[in-house]
C-alpha cells in the first residue's frame, strides 16, 4: 500500500515543477509580448508616414509611373518568405504558418512547384527545418533573423528580395506570416509582396499639389519604393514576433491551468490512498489486539 | 513649428521646434517656420534640431539618409537610422 502512496506523492512533485516552468515561460513570454507590441506601435508611425509621402508625390504625377519593381511578369519562378518561430512550445503557431505556406503552394503555385521552380526563403528555425527537411528548395541565408531583430538584418532580407525580384530570378515574392490582433488571436495570412500591387491615386484631386520636391517626383519614388519595401518585410516580422510570444503566452497558460486539473486528482488519489493504510493498519492493531484477549 | 522625427525603431523627436538643418541630396539646408510644402530626399550626414535658437538648444543625429515632408508648419522626418552625435 505504501509503495502506491509513494508513487503518486512523486508524480505530484514532478506535475508542480512542470507547472512552475510553464508558468515561468508564461510570464516571460507576457513580458516580451509586451516589449514586441510596443515595437510594432513604434513602427506604425514610420510605416504610415511614408505611405503619405508616396501618396502626396504620386497624387501630383500626370501618367502613371512605371517601374521595374512593379513589372508584371508571368509567374513562373516563385519565391515564397514564410515567417516562423526560434523554439517550439507555443502551441500550433509554427504549425498553422507552415500550413499556411503549403496552402498557398497548393492553391496558386502548384504547376510551378511541380516543375520545382518554388523557392522558400525561411525565416525562423522551425519553419528552416521544416521545409528542408521536406526537400523543398530553400535559401538559408536568413532563417537565424531573429537572433538579433534589428531593421538593418531584416533589411537584407527585403534588400535580397528585390535584387533577385529584378535580376529575374522570382516572377513572384509572397509573405506568409501572422498578423498580430491580440494575445489569444493570430491571423495567418499570405500576401503579394512583389511585384508591388498598383499605388492607389488619392481619389481627391482637389489635395494641395504645390509640393517643392526635390530631386525630381521620379527619383523620389525610384528613393521611396525601397524604403517602402522594407518597412513591409519589417512590419511583417515584427507582426509575427508578437503573434509567437501571444501564442506562447496562451499556450503555456492553458498548460499551468491543465497542471492544475491534473495535481487536483492526483491529490485526491492520494488522500485516498493514505485513508486506505490508515484504515488497513487500524484494522490489523484492532484484531492483533482482539486476538491477544481472546 | 511642429517637428516629427520618425525611425522605425522609434519615435526620435515630436515637438515645437525653431527649425531644423538637414543633409539633403543636393546639399545641406535648413527648414524653418512658414517654409513652402516640400517633399525631399536626404543624404547621410548630420541632422541638427534646433529647438531654441537663443539659448542655443540643439540635438544633433548622424542620419544615412531618408526623407523630409513639410506642410503648413508641421515638419516630418522619416529615418531608417540615426545616431546621436555627442559634443556637436
Amino acid at each position: 500500500m505504501s509503495g502506491q502512496l509513494k508513487e503518486v506523492r512523486l508524480r505530484i512533485q514532478s506535475v508542480t515543477s512542470t507547472q512552475q516552468i510553464t508558468k515561468a515561460m508564461k510570464m516571460v513570454s507576457a513580458a516580451k509580448l509586451r516589449r514586441a507590441q510596443d515595437a510594432i506601435l513604434q513602427m506604425r508611425p514610420y510605416a504610415q508616414k511614408l505611405q503619405e509621402m508616396l501618396s502626396n508625390i504620386v497624387s501630383g504625377l500626370s501618367d502613371d509611373m512605371n517601374m521595374d519593381l512593379a513589372a508584371e511578369r508571368p509567374a513562373e519562378r516563385i519565391l515564397i518568405i514564410p515567417i516562423t518561430s526560434d523554439r517550439g512550445t507555443c502551441g500550433a503557431y509554427n504549425t498553422n504558418v507552415i500550413k499556411a505556406a503549403r496552402h498557398l503552394i497548393a492553391q496558386k503555385y502548384a504547376a510551378q512547384h511541380a516543375a520545382g521552380k518554388v523557392t522558400i526563403l525561411p525565416i525562423g528555425k522551425k519553419g528552416y527545418e521544416y521545409f528542408v527537411k521536406h526537400e523543398y528548395k530553400v535559401v538559408a541565408d536568413f532563417w537565424s533573423l531573429f537572433s538579433d531583430l534589428a531593421f538593418e538584418n531584416v533589411r537584407n532580407v527585403a534588400v535580397y528580395a528585390q535584387q533577385a525580384f529584378l535580376n529575374g530570378e522570382y516572377d513572384k515574392v509572397e509573405l506568409v506570416y501572422s498578423q498580430f490582433r491580440n494575445a489569444a488571436t493570430q491571423v495567418f495570412v499570405s500576401e503579394q509582396y512583389l511585384p508591388i500591387p498598383k499605388v492607389e491615386k488619392a481619389e481627391d484631386d482637389t489635395k494641395q499639389n504645390d509640393f517643392l520636391f526635390e530631386p525630381s517626383k521620379e527619383s523620389l519614388i525610384a528613393e521611396l519604393m525601397p524604403k517602402i519595401l522594407n518597412t513591409q518585410v519589417f512590419k511583417a516580422v515584427l507582426d509575427a514576433h508578437a503573434s509567437e510570444h501571444g501564442a506562447r503566452m496562451t499556450a503555456m497558460d492553458k498548460a499551468t491551468e491543465n497542471a492544475n486539473e491534473l495535481l487536483r486528482n492526483l491529490k485526491i488519489s492520494y488522500n485516498r490512498a493514505r485513508q486506505a493504510a490508515i484504515t488497513t493498519e487500524l484494522t490489523e492493531i484492532v484484531s492483533g489486539a482482539a486476538a491477544l484477549q481472546g | 513649428m511642429i517637428l516629427e522625427v520618425l525611425t522605425p525603431e522609434r519615435k526620435i523627436y515630436s515637438g515645437e521646434v525653431y527649425g531644423i538643418q538637414l543633409p539633403g541630396v543636393e546639399g545641406l539646408f535648413e527648414i524653418l517656420e512658414n517654409h513652402a510644402p516640400m517633399v525631399a530626399a536626404l543624404g547621410e550626414g548630420k541632422m541638427k534640431i534646433i529647438i531654441d535658437k537663443n539659448s542655443n538648444n540643439s540635438e544633433v543625429y548622424h542620419i544615412n539618409g531618408g526623407f523630409v515632408e513639410t506642410s503648413n508648419n508641421k515638419t516630418s522626418v522619416v529615418l531608417e537610422s540615426a545616431e546621436p552625435v555627442e559634443g556637436k
